[in-house]
């Protein structure tokens, strides 16, 4: 974030230096020093997938079918949790963080980017103790191929992160979006294949539904997580050239929201 | 050295774009203190979030050569919901400054006490006042951006700063910005007068004086 030549390297420490700094004081103001503080960085995400696992194991959401049925709530909601908590905490990041864009190397990029990181790692710390957790007492198998799984966890958090910077930015455009928003995330959560695999839905459904990209993070996931057990349909290559645009797109929108912003 | 060249800035409000500065052409060398006069609203403080890189110019160049703060007056720059004591630690991981010199300083010198740990939102404007100043010294610069300075502050304190300031830190450079023409005679060799977006340069503070106690 510099226009004057700056060399790289000596670039490279200051966006360390400031999103580090700008991380520690999201944790402070959020989560404050007393009691269990930061822990509730990733125990929120895990109270709520551990809420939902129940709902569905006594529903039994799995439709019959022979699949665990906590393994698939974790991996489900967890995936949910991870882009739906990253768009979020992205809308409006800017005005409280106003007086602290005083400082020159603190710009609009790293306030989002703060955010974003600490609910990326709440998100992932949660799926990794609950595996644990779960695997320990028995109630899940360990991942089939956990090198697939977190592909397919990268790939998402790369999308959950993209997702951010470009809905956080439009949000600063304009008050509809910040609104309407909050309503698409709900629409979006039956339609992000994290409480179905693509298998069970009909041929004509399957190819509509995986034009949407959150499908084949989950759907990679799922893989990783139960192996040759199901039949999955996720394309990487699709996902991670739509992540790629939604990147540069919300790096625009960054870099013009950047140009507007007035400290107070 | 800093430089200025060409540089305007536009501010896009309900009654369409307002030109705020324009044409600026500026340079300050390493120790130099220059003084910038103006009436409310004439962009003294625009020009100041400019230079220091908080804001970006609409047109022209601004070349930073030497380390420069940022705007510093009594209030800002702090984050409400932080205590004092996190708003100087953020301070410091921004600008890569060791913490605890900072922290025994500000602690030293705002004499705030254990307020250093409440949030900055129950401070009163005059405890704002004092840990701001507190702050901006505890991270060292080589040019000094004052933005109106003067009004606050009792006068024990007022002393204390002039002193950390203008004493201790005499041999760096400072862009002072006022509406008050005794403070910037007081400190600085040169001085321009900002009148309707722009900047009239003068080499002696005097001659800058009489042509703003000129306009209308």
């Amino acid at each position: 974030m510099n226009n004057s030549g700056t060399p790289l390297l000596r670039s490279f420490g200051i966006q360390v230096r400031v999103t580090n700094a700008l991380i520690m004081r999201e944790v402070i103001t959020r989560y404050g020093r007393h009691n269990i503080g930061f822990l509730w960085l990733f125990l929120e995400p895990m109270l709520f997938t551990l809420g939902v696992t129940t709902l569905w194991t006594i529903i039994k959401a799995t439709h019959g079918t022979s699949l665990p049925i906590t393994a698939f709530a974790i991996t489900g909601y967890s995936s949910i949790l991870l882009w739906r908590n990253c768009s979020n905490r992205a809308v409006k990041a800017i005005e409280p963080n106003l007086s602290l864009m005083y400082h020159r190397n603190v710009r609009v990029l790293d306030v989002f980017a703060a955010r974003l990181i600490l609910e990326i790692v709440g998100a992932s710390t949660s799926i990794i103790v609950l595996s644990i957790l779960f695997i320990s007492v028995g109630w899940m198998n360990p991942p089939a191929d956990i090198l697939t799984a977190l592909t397919g966890w990268i790939l998402l958090a790369w999308f959950a992160f993209s997702l951010g910077l470009a809905v956080g930015a439009a949000s600063e455009r304009s008050e509809v979006i910040e609104r309407v928003w909050h309503i698409f995330t709900y629409l979006l959560f039956p339609l992000s294949g994290a409480g179905f695999m693509v298998d069970w839905l009909p041929k004509q459904y399957q190819d509509i539904i995986l034009w949407f990209p959150m499908v084949h993070g989950t759907e990679m996931i799922r893989h990783g997580y139960f192996g040759n057990a199901v039949r999955t349909y996720e394309n990487p290559f699709y996902f991670s050239v739509f992540n790629m645009v939604l990147t540069l797109v919300g790096l625009a929108l960054i870099r013009e929201t950047g140009r507007r912003v007035e400290p107070e | 050295m800093i430089s200025l060249d060409n540089v305007a800035k536009v501010y896009h409000t309900r009654e369409g774009a307002r030109t705020v500065l324009e044409g600026i052409n500026l340079s300050i060398a390493k120790g130099e203190k220059i003084g910038v006069l103006g009436r409310n609203g004439a962009g003294k403080s625009t020009l100041i979030r400019l230079i220091s890189g908080a804001e970006l110019p609409t047109r022209g160049k601004i070349h930073r050569g030497i380390s420069i703060s940022w705007p510093l007056a009594f209030g800002g720059a702090f984050q409400g919901s932080l205590s004092g004591l996190d708003n100087v630690r953020f301070i410091c991981r921004v600008y890569g400054a060791p913490i605890e010199p900072a922290i025994e300083f500000v602690r030293e010198f705002s004499e705030l006490g254990t307020y250093l740990r409440e949030p900055v939102k129950t401070y009163s404007s005059g405890m704002r006042a004092r840990l701001a100043f507190a702050i901006s010294m505890a991270v060292e610069f080589d040019c000094f951006l004052i933005d109106e300075i003067v009004a606050v502050g009792d006068s024990r304190f007022h002393e204390k700063c002039h002193i950390e300031l203008f004493e201790k830190r005499k041999d760096r450079a400072m862009i002072i910005v006022s509406h008050s023409a005794d403070y910037i005679r007081e400190h600085c060799q040169r001085a321009a007068v900002l009148v309707s977006g722009k900047l009239h340069s003068f080499e002696d503070v005097d001659d800058a004086f009489s042509y703003y106690e000129s306009q209308p």
